[in-house]
């Protein structure tokens, strides 16, 4: 823990990465005591207006805080990633675990499950669940999340058929542990770095694809301060008010490119290969 | 190589017929009745029956699933819900505007992707190294969406060079591509750059300097052949991302294509005509896959034999 700690502080692109990511949960955390003004209700006398003192980043057409919005719209999408990610973790994961290891009739209707999601590209799918499900962020966060079991499910069982015939399994099986106590507490943890390294690279995928999907007006409805859904409203003022599209715009590419420049930070850390510092 | 096509193209039927499942299932799913969900909550009992039996929901599931494989080899995917219109007639004049998009904006991926992956290689750890590979990682992480409306922003608000919306002629698809196809551009130059870089340490490249050979020879007739056998299978790989960013890049620029088109049917709950999109663009996908694994073979002869 401490090396892979110590390895991330001297990735310079990974600690700055980092750092943002960091900076992202907080404002999301604390959106209520972070934002200078009421993200729903506007002063429809000042619409449209440009950043000032009052409102740092300026009014939307409705006259509302532009930055308080963003702030908000930071915790929208805090949840779209986590339950995103937790789906794909939640189903993915252990299809693949027991995919891999139990192998058979089992693996061989998972991996023809896995083969079904991935005959689709992956946003076509997630807008077909979209359009059975209904509109709305949590049937997107659930369709995106959806989109990437097969991620996981190809990724863990990799690794398990890798590790399968290697010696600590057999000694486990020696010493009469029963199969569910060694895909649990020997082949999991195993298969851990390569699926945190997946779920912060999905955490970054999620939030632009779910953002793609509240701009398309598949997502997140008005009033919410999705930060799709803000460029999309913005979309209309592109001309009168293009801070409605840069400042939303600039703050879903940041917490994305953050993530991923984390993401690649926490592969080269916890990569064995790599010379020990 | 023949039998190896045939043998590659075998493996895809199962999947096509996975595909037309999916796609015959998706209105079986849908929540509660599907005939009263398409129909609307003000339709009447009798315009909900009627449309029961239009898409055969009172008959049993495999009459149903035979009936839609038989429509579906005489090219009949039902009729719309919104426009009456058979969904062919809707999907055929929008499926030119799509492809155009898709090859253009692959055309911009490849180009702009190699070149700036071979300079950052070949000027490695220089400025033009450092500023091509930020520029492709903010290129992967920026949104279509706002990358679209910054280009119409720059080039046709304020330069007012390039027109924005539309498709009545050739210059409507340059920013259409652009926003498409740059994000892809930085994924190829990423991995331009580092094919590049692992192939130039090899021996046969330093055999091809010690013969004395110019820098330009070295580089364009040893080096990047081999390196570009990975760049194909990840562009192949960016076209499935490619067509699900263009469902965004076409309404951002109102181009009236297939992406355009499905995006409005599921704001209408349009379900035929969704259908029909997916299979046009699954089946499109099915058949990349094989095109790059034909193309992959044919560069690497090592695989056909393996």
């Amino acid at each position: 823990m401490l090396v892979v700690l110590r390895r991330i502080a001297r990735h310079r692109s990974g600690l700055a990465g980092g750092g943002l990511v960091l900076v992202f949960v907080a404002v999301g955390l604390l959106a209520p005591w972070l934002a200078p003004h009421d993200p729903l209700r506007g002063d429809l006398s000042r619409t449209r207006e440009d950043p000032s003192a009052e409102h740092w980043l300026g009014t939307d057409e409705l006259g509302r805080d532009v930055l308080s919005r963003i702030i908000w719209g930071a915790r929208l999408t805090l949840r779209v990633g986590l339950i995103a990610v937790a789906i794909g973790l939640l189903v993915g994961v252990p299809l693949g675990l027991v995919s891999g290891y139990v192998g058979g009739a089992f693996d061989l209707l998972a991996q023809r499950l896995v083969d079904v999601l991935l005959a689709f590209p992956g946003v076509l799918l997630a807008i077909m669940i979209v359009a059975i499900m209904g509109t709305g962020l949590e049937n997107v966060m659930i369709a995106v999340g959806v989109v990437s079991i097969p991620t996981y499910t190809r990724l863990v069982r990799g690794q398990v058929l890798a590790m399968k015939p290697l010696p600590f399994l057999e000694a486990a099986r020696a010493l009469g542990q029963g199969q569910l106590f060694i895909l649990l507490f020997h082949v999991l943890p195993n298969t851990l770095s390569p699926i945190i390294v997946q779920s912060t690279l999905q955490f970054a995928t999620s939030i632009l694809w779910a953002a793609g999907l509240s701009f398309l007006g598949l997502g997140a409805q008005a009033p919410a301060p999705e930060w799709g859904a803000l460029v999309a409203t913005g979309k209309t003022y592109l001309r009168s008010a293009p801070h409605l599209v840069i400042f939303p715009g600039i703050v879903i590419s940041l917490t994305v490119m953050a993530l991923s420049l984390f993401g690649d930070a926490l592969r080269d850390a916890l990569d064995p290969r790599e010379q020990l510092p | 190589m023949i039998r190896y096509l045939g043998r590659r193209a075998l493996v895809t039927l199962p999947t096509l017929w996975l595909v037309t499942v999916v796609v015959f299932s998706m209105v079986r799913l849908l929540p509660g009745d599907p005939a009263e969900t398409i129909a609307g909550l003000h339709a009447t009992q009798d315009a909900v029956a009627g449309l029961r039996q239009e898409l055969g929901l009172d008959r049993p599931l495999l009459v149903q699933y035979g009936q839609f494989l038989r429509g579906l080899v005489r090219f009949d995917l039902g009729r719309s819900t919104m426009s009456r219109a058979p969904v062919l007639d809707e999907l055929l004049p929008r499926l030119p505007v799509s492809l155009t998009l898709a090859i253009a904006s692959m055309l911009v991926a490849i180009v702009v992707g190699v070149l700036l992956g071979v300079a950052a290689a070949l000027r490695r750890r220089t400025w033009v190294d450092y500023v091509a590979m930020s520029v492709s990682v903010a290129g992967l992480s920026t949104p279509t969406f706002v990358l679209g409306l910054l280009l119409i922003l720059v080039l046709s608000v304020q330069w007012r060079l390039l027109p924005a919306t539309g498709a009545t002629s050739g210059w409507h698809y340059v920013l259409p591509s652009l926003t498409l196809g740059l994000p892809a551009a930085a994924v190829v130059a990423r991995m331009a750059r580092s094919s590049l870089l692992e192939v130039l340490k090899q021996d046969f490249v330093r055999t091809a300097w010690a013969k004395g050979l110019s820098g330009r020879v070295v580089v364009s007739r040893h080096a990047l052949k081999n390196a570009l056998i990975p760049v194909i299978t990840i562009s192949g790989l960016q076209f499935g991302q490619l067509m699900g960013g263009a469902v965004v890049v076409e309404s951002v620029f109102g181009l009236p294509g297939l992406g355009k088109l499905l995006v409005d049917r599921v704001l209408g709950r349009d379900y035929p005509v969704i259908q029909g999109v997916v299979l046009i663009a699954a089946c499109g996908f099915v058949v990349t896959n094989l095109i790059v694994d034909v193309v992959y073979s044919l560069a690497d002869p090592r695989i056909r034999h393996g």
